[in-house]
């Protein structure tokens, strides 16, 4: 018997949709902020005045010296090449063109860099100190974000990245205040996080339990759990449980003498560098091994994953707490991290900005650390701008990071797809 | 390899699925089990195949009695299966879905992609089933899709292969490439269990019928045995395999749609330029592949989406813009494809369900408040009328069979007088005496003088409801005929051929199926 004999015509192609509705929400913002910058920054201000980057930090081996630039005229050619790129984003909606990410990114560097021109006139920017500080304060955004993918990438809706990453500063304090080593609070973390993790998974998996709501009380649990442990045995004896026990930093040889990016990238503590690799590994793995397949198949598709053998809930139970793990070394970054003690609270709603970093990044590890630096930059502009003194208020910049949390994910997002059974319990 | 089920039993709460069936798959044949929806079939299917657990018998391979955990031992066994709602991942390529559970893996558990590739190009040389592997499976027409199934199966050496009613969403040129392979299977040494309600095709393929009928089974047939005798055993009665209606008297055509164009989310035009006519007094099946735009087609009409571009006019007055409420106000009756999610609430009571449409106006509701007595005896009285099987009108609805919920929306959507009558899908997965009334009753809505719109995908019930028929392919109406047009014309139309093409092609080349046709009309019984 031969293959099918049929002769077929070939079917007409779909016409090309000549009615396409064209997005123009990016062109209008680009060119609303475009006529911001230009005006609020090159124009209305008073010249005069130079804005001073600082470069190259003391402990630098090739010393730059600091750039002083004319504030106004500066955000002037700034907010016209912005403008520029702006006209670019009407040409290409116009004729239905797609020009990818780097259009509204270039954008948004223009816009800061005016941005920093007019805030910064008469003072000196640390231009460095910026970007290590954003790279400082997105450390647990990523490791959330990345814990979130692991999680969503396998059906389960992970809201408790906020309790994991509290139980990990809080184990993480605790194990090295006791033992003395920073470094062994970091491997105690991840295991409070994946307790969170285990809590998490087997309500969703054995149980069926909304997802969302196990997560939003997961997090209160841990609040709860947390307060009342740190009001009671660490309060009672601050020196022997929740002393601060700083990781050290280390400075790769030869890699950190580089002008700006040594001091930012390689300049850093143990979990910054854990951080790297978690991101590489995960974009890897994810999409090219065996466990990574495996674990997608069953965030698209469970039954197709069970009709092929794989225990679907088995492989969510593990990934959901591997996940927590992840979410919880994070959460190590607010104690022995950052040099400090345990506090209440003291994650902050980094959880819930860690799922948003996820969502921009598109459940992918790449795209969420690229969301997270985000995050963390805008958190630290706020920062750094409140220590040089700016003209605008600081209730308004405390907005900051969370305005472009907002815009970043409602606008910036566009369609993305989640994975399809996510937050579905599975049954056969 | 030979495979026996020896009194296989299944229960689901007091529904017994499957009673003490016994059956054996001989090597080298192609097995057709016959029954119709809910029958059973499945059930059994998903028993082999190790997706659930028998409540009691047992399956034997080679006379040696096994057990399967999951589709896993299963497979190891050397049983392959290809479901009636494919097991394939969406956004993955053919060859990650052919890959996946057994993934041939270099250093790292990292994936050797290559070797996946190679192993769907080797299969489908072998048959000729011309699959890319690199291709994202959400871009592949059904037909391919399903060709991908038969690869997964095969890569895992499947020596028996479980066809889960594998016609339901192909044309008949579709189906006869399947038939084709099958054939080529089968040559092979592959045993294939071929699960169906479609008589003409299990003559046409099968070289053993076994028939199933509320989980047991009712007897084995030979495939030289008359449709209608494989008919009474399937559904336990004699059936009329047609449907009874007169020539229509079709009147004006008091609805027309002209230039309607809708786009989904992405702005691909999902309805593109569609310009139709039906006349009072008549049915107009629009017919076609799943997913080439008949349910936004209905949507459309019904108000559910905004068309970009176009008219919809019914008794002269365009509905475009207006939203639901003013189509129903217009007297559009509207049954959706999906009922048990669209068309009822499952929640609900079926008194409640009956007046879903109606719950805000006398006599049901005065003053703002609901009218129970009048609930009441609106339900006794559809109930009787539309032979609901139901054990109270206070029973949730979603707790009734898939034929007694239709019967529901039918009640509802038809208690209303009306100038349009649209039903999507209006038989799918029912079983035959509920397939008899629903059409009875469309028929009947047509001779009171309603224009009638039929989407279905089932050339059976085309053919069988159809006064014209709109053939539909990508949003586009690819031509409308006469409701006696050949099945293989209809079914070249459904991949894209326009009218005169697909009759000169289909003039050269018959399918099975459409050679089944033409012998039943010149020997007429």
């Amino acid at each position: 018997m031969s293959a099918p004999t049929t002769t077929r015509t070939a079917p007409a192609e779909p016409r090309v949709a000549a009615l396409t509705p064209i997005s123009w929400k990016l062109p209008i913002a680009l060119t609303v902020l475009g006529l911001v910058a230009l005006v609020f920054f090159g124009i209305v201000p008073a010249g005069g005045h130079h804005t001073t980057f600082r470069i190259s930090t003391a402990s630098d081996a090739f010393q730059i010296s600091p750039v002083a630039v004319p504030s106004t005229a500066t955000a002037l050619v700034l907010s016209i090449v912005a403008l520029a790129l702006a006209g670019l984003s009407w040409w290409a909606a116009a004729g239905r063109r797609r020009l990818g990410v780097w259009l509204p990114a270039v954008f948004g560097v223009l816009w800061v860099l005016a941005f920093l021109c007019w805030a910064g006139a008469g003072k000196t920017i640390p231009l460095t100190g910026l970007l290590s500080g954003a790279l400082f304060l997105s450390v647990p955004l990523v490791f959330g974000s990345m814990s979130g993918i692991l999680c969503e990438r396998v059906g389960i809706i992970n809201i408790a990245i906020e309790g994991q990453l509290l139980g990990g500063a809080f184990l993480a304090a605790v194990v090295a205040s006791l033992s003395g080593s920073p470094y062994l609070g970091l491997v105690a973390a991840p295991i409070a996080g994946a307790l969170v993790g285990v809590l998490l998974v087997v309500f969703a998996v054995r149980y069926w339990v909304d997802q969302i709501i196990v997560g939003v009380v997961l997090n209160v649990l841990v609040i709860g759990v947390t307060n009342y442990l740190f009001s009671t045995v660490l309060t009672n004896n601050v020196g022997t449980w929740n002393r601060r026990t700083p990781l050290p930093v280390l400075a790769v040889p030869g890699l950190s003498e580089i002008p700006v990016i040594g001091p930012v990238l390689f300049r850093q503590t143990l979990l910054v560098y854990l951080l790297y690799v978690a991101v590489v590994i995960l974009q890897i793995y994810l999409f090219r091994s065996r466990w990574g397949l495996r674990l997608r198949a069953v965030g698209e598709h469970p039954k197709a994953a069970d009709t092929v053998g794989i225990n679907v809930n088995r492989t969510r139970i593990r990934n959901t707490i591997l996940g927590g793990a992840v979410a919880g070394l994070g959460g190590a970054f607010f104690t022995v991290g950052a040099g400090l003690a345990f506090g209440r609270e003291m994650t902050g709603g980094k959880g819930y900005i860690a799922l948003a970093a996820m969502i921009l990044g598109r459940w992918n590890p790449i795209g969420a650390l690229f969301a997270a630096l985000l995050f963390g930059f805008s958190d630290n502009l706020q920062t750094t701008l409140g220590i040089v003194g700016t003209p605008i208020p600081s209730q308004i910049m405390l907005m900051t990071p969370y305005v472009v949390t907002i815009f970043a994910v409602a606008g910036l997002v566009g369609r993305v797809r989640a994975p399809a059974s996510e937050g579905i319990p599975y049954t056969k | 390899m030979k495979l026996e089920l020896r009194g296989i039993t299944k229960v689901f709460g007091s529904l017994v699925a499957n009673d003490h069936i016994d059956l054996v798959i001989e090597p080298g044949e192609i097995h057709a089990l016959l029954g119709e929806n809910g029958a059973g079939k499945s059930t059994l299917m998903n028993v082999l195949y190790g997706l659930y657990d028998p409540d009691g018998g047992e399956i034997l391979v080679d006379d040696e009695p096994v057990t399967f955990a999951g589709p896993g031992d299963a497979m190891a066994a050397g049983i392959g299966m290809v479901h009636q709602h494919f097991m394939l991942v969406p956004v993955f390529t053919v060859a990650e879905n052919v890959a996946l559970g057994h993934e041939p893996v270099r250093g790292g558990g990292l994936i050797d992609a290559r070797k996946a590739r190679t192993l769907v190009r080797e299969i489908s040389d072998r048959f000729g089933f011309e699959v890319d592997p690199g291709a994202l499976v959400e871009d592949l027409p059904v037909g391919v899709q399903q060709r991908v199934e038969i690869i997964k199966a095969l890569s895992r050496d499947a020596r028996v292969l479980i066809l889960d009613e594998p016609t339901a969403v192909l044309t008949p040129q579709e189906t006869d490439e399947l038939i084709a392979i099958m054939r080529q299977l089968k040559e092979a040494g592959t045993s294939i269990v071929f699960i169906t309600h479609k008589l003409r095709e299990v003559r046409a393929v099968a070289d053993r019928i076994t028939v199933i009928r509320r989980g047991k089974v009712v007897g084995t047939a030979d495939p030289s045995a008359p449709e209608t005798e494989l008919a009474s055993l399937m559904v336990g009665r004699s059936v009329s395999l047609g449907v009874e209606k007169a020539p229509a008297e079709a009147g004006d055509a008091t609805f027309q749609v002209r230039g309607l164009t809708v786009m989904d989310s992405v702005g691909n035009a999902v309805v593109d330029d569609v310009d139709l006519d039906v006349r009072r007094g008549e049915i107009l099946v629009v017919a076609g592949v799943q997913g080439n735009g008949q349910t936004e087609l209905t949507e459309a009409i019904l108000g559910l989406v905004q068309p970009v571009a176009g008219t919809i006019v019914l008794d002269g007055r365009n509905l475009v813009g207006g939203g639901v409420a003013k189509a129903l106000e217009a007297g559009i009756g509207y049954v959706p494809e999906d009922r048990s999610t669209d068309g009822i609430i499952g929640t609900f009571s079926v008194e409640e369900n009956l007046v879903l449409d109606l719950f805000h106006s006398p006599p049901f509701s005065r003053g703002g408040a609901l009218d129970k007595a009048a609930i009441r005896a609106n339900a006794d009285r559809r109930i009787v009328e539309f032979d609901v099987r139901t054990q109270a009108v206070t029973a949730m609805a979603g707790t009734l069979s898939g034929g007694n919920q239709q019967k529901v929306v039918l009640a509802r959507e038809m208690s209303r007088p009306l100038r349009l009558f649209i039903a999507s899908q209006p038989t799918r997965g029912l079983d035959v005496g509920s397939i008899e009334f629903v059409h009875k009753r469309i028929v009947e809505e047509r001779d009171n003088g309603t224009p009638v719109i039929i989407v279905s995908t089932e050339l059976d019930e085309v053919l069988a409801l159809g006064d014209r028929i709109a053939v539909m392919y990508r949003g586009r109406v690819v031509g409308v005929v006469p409701g006696d047009t050949d099945r293989d014309v209809l079914g070249l139309m459904m991949a894209g051929v326009p009218l005169e093409e697909a009759v000169a092609q289909a003039a050269e080349h018959h399918t099975v199926l459409g050679e089944a046709d033409i012998e039943a009309e010149e020997e007429p019984e």
